[in-house]
């Protein structure tokens, strides 16, 4: 793998975590607990996909110098059925989140999971939200100034998302014995994808030994202080070590991802390059 | 293709921007809200911005407007750039926009210094009613009709209020 295609997964991967979780917190929008919060969460999701959209835009962006250069491996699978044929046009970020097939996508098997109720919806959120806080903190660091500037930018949005979802977990988690035990079964469905985001995928090793991305193992401790203490607060146990599902990163994922995809790229797939 | 069929009036340029409106809060200019980041003559004019949030949807309007405003006084299809670096704060704000905000109903954003607290359930010190100016009030929502909004309520005139957050 070159270092040019590590990069890419890299920045693939990081954009289809943000699409693919900003896309099932916008499957609450109409259908919030209270108005507010349904704001909330759909406001949640717009930064999310709008992240995405940078990291997108800047995959597409190395896709198409290195299809200059030569043939990439990624560029077919990333055109597309009936894309890759005759003349090449340049790659477009549209084309890359709606035209890519499950496994191509590199997100982490967390975020594909169903909503559930509001406690596994909350949770997924507080989960993903204190991994993605403390990497976007290191990642505003990175050698590669583009994915530095997005994840400089996206780390103030993140920040209310992580306030916000840890409010949520502590006002279930010490709220009801309904509201605890939802939380605590959500947390019984989540807990084994966990693992997954601080496992390095093969490009990830790559891009960290270039200084492009955070050591993972290094974010670990940081993530795991952080979730303590809100579990701390909302009288939630922190679990104990457990066989973690990985395989997300790498393309193996669950079989949730599908039914998210073909809601999300019916409309593309039917009718290509549809505009309204 | 950029193509310039006069010269470049900095000083015109910058109150052309001054008439784009933010689509979302209209009480606001571009230049108010502090995305125009730079504007660029060499090799045809160029204006460069960055967004708020990333998700803002009033981005590509904005863009648009840009360009329309400057070809309608002759400008030509001038280059619109995003950068995302340095990221946007409100501290960019200008004071005239901030006036605008009060006057138009909505809490313009306190100092940068009182907020970045990652902690839950802290809140920022005292956001002012901008009705009838109490610091009496209390937040409904986070988020509010806008990512750059959030919900507030005042104890005193009882009327709720979008604060602009600062961020
Ligand atoms: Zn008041």
């Amino acid at each position: 793998m070159t270092h040019s295609t590590a990069l890419i997964h890299y920045t693939l991967h990081l954009a289809d975590d943000g699409l693919i979780l900003g896309h099932r917190n916008s499957e609450w929008t109409g259908h919030g607990p209270i108005l507010e919060q349904d704001i909330a969460l759909s406001n949640i999701a717009l930064d999310l996909i709008g992240q995405a959209r940078n990291f997108y835009q800047y995959a597409a962006e190395l896709i198409n110098i290195g299809g200059l250069s030569g043939p990439s491996n990624i560029s077919n699978p990333a055109m597309g059925p009936g894309l890759s044929d005759g003349p090449r046009s340049p790659v477009t970020e549209d084309q890359l989140a709606y035209l890519r097939d499950g496994w191509d996508f590199k997100n982490c098997l967390l975020v594909e999971q169903g909503n559930g109720d509001w406690a596994k919806t909350i949770l997924r959120q507080f989960l993903f939200s204190a991994y993605q806080t403390t990497l976007y903190e290191k990642l505003a660091q990175s050698r590669d100034k583009t994915l530095a500037a997005i994840a400089a930018k996206s780390y103030k949005e993140g920040v209310y998302h992580l306030r916000w979802s840890s409010e949520w977990v502590i006002r279930l988690g010490d709220g009801t014995e309904e509201s605890h035990t939802r939380m605590n079964n959500a947390l019984d469905e989540l807990w084994k994808f966990t693992g997954e985001l601080h496992t390095a995928a093969t490009y990830e090793l790559e891009t960290a030994a270039k200084a492009i991305s955070p050591d993972l193992s290094t974010l670990q401790p940081l993530w795991k202080e952080k979730v303590k203490e809100v579990f701390d607060e909302a009288g939630i146990t922190y679990p104990p070590s457990v066989w973690m599902q990985t395989g997300g990163k790498e393309g193996r994922h669950t079989e949730h991802l599908g039914y998210v995809l073909a809601e999300m790229q019916f409309l593309q797939r039917a009718y290509p390059g549809c505009e309204w | 293709m950029v193509t310039t069929n006069k010269n470049i009036d900095i000083t015109e340029v910058r109150k052309l921007l001054g008439e784009v409106h933010d689509p979302e809060v209209p009480v606001l200019t571009i230049l108010d809200l502090g995305i125009v980041r730079d504007i660029r003559v060499e090799g045809g004019l160029e204006i460069v911005i960055t967004p708020t949030y990333s998700g803002c949807p009033a981005m590509d309007m904005i863009r648009q407007q840009i360009v329309t405003t400057l070809d309608q006084h002759g400008y030509g299809q001038v280059k619109v750039t995003t950068v995302l670096s340095p990221a946007w704060t409100t501290e960019w704000m200008s004071q005239e926009g901030k006036d605008k905000l009060k006057a138009y109903g909505i809490a313009p954003p306190n100092p940068l210094q009182q907020v970045c607290q990652i902690r839950p359930f802290h809140r920022e010190e005292a956001v002012q009613c901008p009705h009838c100016g109490s610091y009496h009030t209390s937040l409904i929502s986070e988020f509010g009709s806008t990512a750059c909004k959030s919900l507030y309520k005042c104890m005193d005139c009882k009327e709720p209020f979008d604060y602009f957050k600062c961020h």
